[in-house]
């Protein structure tokens, strides 16, 4: 017996109540599922698959940073300097902001503007987004087309909103339709993944019966899959809208598609006012916090 | 006329009203989106006709120019080298602000806070870093950065560190509520709490989270290098800007291939671990 579990003597031998027979069984039984450690102790995690990919994942995320920040060009950068000139800007930043070359009207006007681009980018979106949805997902879709659908799908969403936006600047000119139809790719691909999912959601047996009754395709569309999955898909477009907003702004920036995101990139690379700077920044801000608690407001009631 | 007498006039009138008020509601609905809609039109001079005749017009230029060219392929080392660089930033960023958001994120959830009024300090930090947007931060840090992968860097990793301190609050106190309780019961310290409770138990959620921010990183880091002329995205501003269409071809290209395929790593991971 001694031979068979060492670590477990004492245990046994003290337990007079259990006979040999039963003992020596359920030892058996217990050393097959029980894990020790090399001291002795009983491992009290079992090993799951779900445990390993974990922390196979994060040994090989942490492995990449370290990596990465072994091998990155640093290009000689004086560290502490740039550290200290980063505080001193961001104390100017939002200490002293001030308005020189916007007024606050031209501002709040920039503001609207970018606000718009975000309203028509989502609009857009959404329209494309349902008959997308309605075409690759699961439940009321046809799976060759569906297949299709949702590569071009995963194409459209890998292409970064940014590319999109400067893609469509050399085929429609500098402005508001560059940056309108660049964002709505992106958000399309967004909303189709994200309305079919909510499709794909609902009570199967609220499509048969209908199927059974003998209803159209639109009616299905219509009399089912609308009604029990619009809360989802209101939520998903005022996520997204947010997303579009920020995108807006920063698209403005970096592709001179107007806005606020344009007066944003000539205070900082143009007139290098960093008061200028905190000044949009703080109206930036504001607008985005406001947005949140309106969408907040909006998804509560829907559902 | 008795009492029940009226309810039963009344019932028919009631189930139309429901179906007029529904009708209402949808109405205005319509019509409010209707009219935010013109008014963006207005607002942004945008004009549906060009909009939708310039979407076959890209698509067909793009198939033109896009196309990979031979010098384009003699580009490739150079360009495999830059998006090797800005997905390693992405990760970077991801796991570095991930970990500080972890800790900082332990000050803020109602299971673990130290007190209220810390927590609510915590909270107001982390919206204040997820919105000031990724742009200003890239503008401000090439003051003093100049064109370095560490304003890249830094502009994303403020970012990512406010949305997901407030991630990862969330799914502390959604998950380990339970978990804490119980072990504040049996008498154990802070630390243990924290790593015997918190950290098993939330794992898989914040890793996935993590997932889906290297995923987001990746995007926006194109977006930061064309501002800030560093990475992937500074590439394709020069080919782009030099009209060299075939090589910024080639970069959409390697782009879209890599950031498919992150998703699809990621997506595998998540199926095994949630």
């Amino acid at each position: 017996m001694s031979n068979l579990i060492p670590a477990y003597e004492g245990v046994l031998q003290s337990d007079s109540m259990l006979t040999q027979k039963t003992s020596t069984s359920i030892s058996l039984e217990l050393q097959r599922f029980m894990k020790k450690t090399h001291n002795g102790k009983i491992k009290t995690t079992a090993r799951s698959k779900s445990g390993t990919v974990i922390k196979l994942t994060i040994v090989v995320l942490v492995a990449l940073t370290v990596y990465g920040f072994l091998t990155f060009d640093y290009k000689n950068i004086d560290l502490a300097a740039a550290v200290s000139g980063t505080f001193n800007n961001i104390k100017v930043l939002f200490g002293q902001p001030h308005l020189k070359y916007n007024s606050m009207f031209g501002a709040l006007k920039a503001l609207l503007m970018t606000f718009c681009l975000g309203v028509l980018a989502t609009f857009f979106g959404a329209i494309i987004g349902f008959f997308g949805a309605l075409l690759c997902a699961k439940n009321i879709a046809k799976p060759a087309i569906a297949g299709v659908v949702k590569s071009m799908v995963a194409f459209i969403r890998a292409v970064p909103s940014i590319l999109w936006v400067l893609i469509f600047t050399v085929a429609a000119g500098l402005g508001s339709v560059a940056a309108v139809i660049g964002l709505t790719f992106h958000s399309a691909g967004y909303l189709i993944k994200a309305y079919s999912e909510s499709i794909e959601e609902i009570d199967s047996g609220t499509i048969e019966a209908l199927k059974a009754g003998g209803a159209s395709y639109w009616q299905i569309i219509i009399q089912a899959v609308l009604p029990s999955s619009i809360s989802y898909m209101v939520a998903w477009t005022f996520l997204r809208f947010e997303i579009n907003f920020t995108n807006a702004i920063a698209v403005g920036a970096a592709a001179g598609a107007g806005g606020i995101g344009f007066d944003l990139f000539m205070a900082g690379n143009f007139y290098f006012d960093l008061r200028e700077l905190g000044s949009i920044t703080y109206i930036v801000i504001a607008a985005v916090i406001l947005l949140e608690l309106v969408a907040t407001k909006v998804k509560e009631r829907v559902k | 006329m008795s009492d029940k007498d009226k309810s039963q006039l009344q019932r028919p009138t009631d189930q139309i009203s429901v179906f007029v008020k529904r009708k209402r509601t949808l109405t205005l609905v319509l019509l409010g989106i209707a009219t935010i809609f013109t008014i963006s039109v207005m607002v942004t001079d945008y004009s549906i006709i060009d909009g939708f005749d310039s979407i076959p017009k890209a698509i067909a230029w793009m198939i033109k120019n896009f196309i990979p060219d031979q010098k384009a392929f003699s580009r490739f080392p150079n360009i495999l080298s830059k998006l090797i660089e800005t997905a390693l930033v992405s990760v970077a960023v991801t796991v570095t602000a991930a970990i500080c958001a972890f800790f900082f994120s332990l000050l803020g959830t109602k299971t673990t806070k130290i007190n209220p009024w810390i927590g609510r300090v915590v909270r107001i930090i982390a919206a204040f870093f997820r919105n000031v947007p990724d742009v200003v931060w890239a503008i401000l840090l090439l003051f003093t950065f100049g064109q370095n992968i560490l304003t890249g860097f830094f502009a994303l990793f403020f970012y990512s560190f406010g949305s997901l301190t407030r991630t990862f609050i969330e799914t502390i106190d959604e998950v380990s509520a339970a978990c804490v309780e119980a072990l504040h019961a049996t008498g154990a310290t802070y630390l243990q709490i924290v790593f015997q409770g918190i950290i098993p138990s939330s794992l898989p959620q914040i890793v996935s989270w993590v997932l889906y921010m290297i995923e987001t990183n990746i995007r926006s880091s194109t977006l930061i290098g064309v501002l800030t002329a560093t990475g992937i995205g500074a590439l394709f501003d020069m080919y782009y800007k030099r009209m060299d269409f075939g090589s910024a071809g080639l970069v959409v290209l390697l782009i879209v291939i890599s950031i498919i395929a992150i998703e699809a790593a990621s997506n595998k991971i998540r199926k095994v671990i949630m």
